[in-house]
């Protein structure tokens, strides 16, 4: 019988090692769980066609502009929510099968097991975010603005990502279990519905609108919008591609500091 | 010696309910320690708060001379942790979960495969290590979730209910891969709700019930304190009971305990009453009640309990079959 190597039993893999292991094991983990992959891939593009086809006569055209051109910049910021709401699942998975226990019981570094989620989500959803793109180039949206905006747009996307992975972790942290995290999705629903993501907000009653125009994916979705629709959406969204812009990455600022702040204290906090 | 384990007045409360009310133990090196107990007799709390995932708040607790709570980084580094559910990750195999592992506890890529495949051995899982875990049974998850505790190399092995749910033939399995380890040095923490468990694997044995330590000592000393076996009688006849019972009352010992509902009648046997269970038993002939069955079988956790503490378990219906091997 081989023996245990001795003399190891200190160790302990320092951040970017243990970022880089747990982000490798989230993404093989994402991949071997077929449903889970066709789910991120079909969600937006099955909604983005519903719009386009079920309800985009029917909405017409805002300002001069297809609907298919102002509601795809929309879909793939909602996109971004739906897909990194899994984060909040994953890990309430991980809390409810103890293996985030376990990592807390070991000597390794608190921040890297919610980093390696979030460099592997961020990951994944780059991949989603493209396919969804493409979907909405197949149904009709055009860039009205230089490919630069749209690459810009993309990365923008991705940064949101990056803050709404911060926010799911403690969202999953939080919820402890399974079902309770997947009851958030509802809230996505309801926040995503209550932006400019789908519709114009001018078409929304008073107290509605109000909400949504002050909350961030409105200002992410305008960011996008404009950066794709460049001069075409100065007209009906009021500003230009740079208010937006920085008032989306305020908005992502603030939610990447505050939940990654919340999510680590609950993380290193001893539970219960 | 130094301790292993060192709790003094530990007290843990989540909101109203108290899990640990001031427990204290000590676990000597080189030792396997069962702590026993009903459920929600706060196993899995004081495993927690040995595993420094939780923090007690009141009390005192030290982990091979380290405190939980200034030095929790240090109890990290010596402590390997099987928790009540299997935390091995289902959508990698078995070699993955192990080489994962002990990756994190620094280890370069070949020492941790070399590592991993050390415990693949111990445990039998050489031929399932390339299959995903979510293929494995139950015996073979359990196996795994224990193995990753080891890849590191642990002074101290803590098992929370290491063969609760387990078929019968895993969980002999099971208590061999753990002999295994403590034969080669590890010490061993376990929490079990059998008797038979905590009697094969442990040389120490603490009973614990709401929280609280109810009695301590190695298997033969506990044994020795509830006395010898247990005489039960199975009448097929309600109406039969009171018959029984009176013929196996006896002067200067506890009256026959009945369980109504089961029809059962049980007295104390201990070893010194061969020639009182001859005569016990042709009383119960002479009764003419109809029996359904009739055994001299080992005391029930709950019986332990009532021996030990004139109490029954805050749980009793939950544990009422396990029993302890006389030595
Ligand atoms: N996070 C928690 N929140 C609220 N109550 C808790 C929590 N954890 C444990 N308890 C309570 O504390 C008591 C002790 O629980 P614990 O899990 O330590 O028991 P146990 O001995 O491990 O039981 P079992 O054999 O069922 O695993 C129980 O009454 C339980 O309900
Ligand atoms: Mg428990």
């Amino acid at each position: 019988m081989t023996t245990l190597t001795p003399t190891i039993r200190t160790g302990r893999a320092g951040i970017v090692t243990g970022t880089g292991l747990l982000a490798k094991r989230t993404t093989v983990t994402f991949l071997r769980r077929p449903e889970l992959v066709v789910l991120s891939l079909v969600q937006m593009s099955a909604i983005m066609l519903t719009f386009r086809f079920i309800f985009g006569g029917a909405i017409g055209t805002a300002h001069g502009l297809p609907y298919v051109d102002f509601s795809v910049p929309g879909f793939i910021t909602a996109g971004v929510l739906f897909q990194t709401l899994g984060t909040a699942i994953g890990i309430a998975e991980d809390m409810e099968q103890g293996f985030i226990d376990r990592l807390r019981s070991m000597p390794f570094s608190t921040a890297a097991m919610l980093t390696g989620r979030v460099v592997a989500d961020t990951g994944i959803l780059a991949i989603v975010l493209a396919v969804t793109t493409a979907v909405g180039f197949a149904v009709g949206f055009r860039l009205q603005a230089s490919v630069l905006g749209g690459l810009e747009a993309f990365g923008l996307c991705l940064v949101f990502g990056l803050a709404f992975s911060w926010l799911f972790i403690a969202v999953g942290l939080l919820a402890g279990n399974v079902k309770a995290a997947q009851g958030v999705s509802m809230i996505v629903f309801i926040v995503t519905f209550a932006s400019s993501a789908y519709v114009p907000t001018q078409t929304m009653p008073g107290w509605l609108r109000a909400f949504a125009e002050n909350q961030p994916v409105t200002a992410m979705a305008n960011a996008v919008r404009s950066l794709t629709l460049g001069s075409h959406s100065q007209a009906f969204l009021g500003h230009g591609p740079g208010y937006f812009v920085i008032r989306s990455l305020f908005w992502a600022g603030g939610i990447l500091v505050a939940f990654s702040v919340i999510s680590v204290a609950k993380f290193r906090r001893a539970a219960g | 010696m130094t301790l292993t384990i060192e709790a003094r007045g530990l007290t843990k409360r989540f909101g109203k309910k108290t899990a640990l009310d001031g427990l204290s133990l000590e676990v000597e090196s080189g030792q396997v320690v069962a702590v026993l107990g009903p459920n929600g007799a706060g196993k899995t709390t004081f495993v927690r708060s040995v595993s420094t995932l939780i923090r007690p708040e009141e009390g005192e607790l030290k982990v091979c001379g380290y405190d939980v709570r200034r030095e929790a980084e240090s109890v990290r580094r010596v402590i390997g942790l099987a928790g009540q559910y299997a935390a091995v990750d289902q959508a990698l195999s078995g070699r993955e979960n192990l080489v994962l592992v002990a990756r994190l506890f620094g280890q370069s890529a070949k020492q941790a495969k070399a590592n991993a495949e050390a415990v693949l051995e111990l445990f039998g899982l050489v031929e399932a290590a390339d299959r995903l875990v979510r293929t494995y049974s139950g015996g073979m998850r359990r196996k795994l979730d224990l193995g990753a505790s080891l890849v590191s190399q642990p002074r101290l092995l803590i098992l929370d209910e290491p063969t609760t749910g387990l078929d019968p033939r895993s969980r002999l399995d099971l208590w061999d891969a753990i002999e295994a380890l403590v034969e080669r040095g590890t010490d061993v923490l376990l929490t079990t709700q059998y008797l038979d468990e905590a009697d094969r694997l442990a040389r120490n044995i603490v009973i614990i019930d709401q929280g609280r330590t109810v009695a301590s000592g190695t298997p033969a000393e506990l044994k020795r304190r509830i006395g010898g076996k247990i005489l039960e009688v199975h009448v097929r006849d309600r109406a039969h009971i009171p018959l029984v019972a009176q013929a196996l009352t006896r002067e200067g010992v506890a009256a026959p305990e009945i369980d109504e509902a089961t029809r059962r009648i049980s007295v104390g046997a201990d070893d010194g009453a061969a020639q009182w269970l001859i005569d016990g038993l042709t009383a119960v002939r002479d009764s003419g009640a109809v029996l359904a069955d009739i055994a001299v079988r080992e005391p029930s956790l709950d019986e332990v309990f009532l021996a030990l503490t004139g109490q029954k378990t805050s749980s009793a219906e939950s544990v009422g079959t396990a029993t302890l091997e006389t030595a």
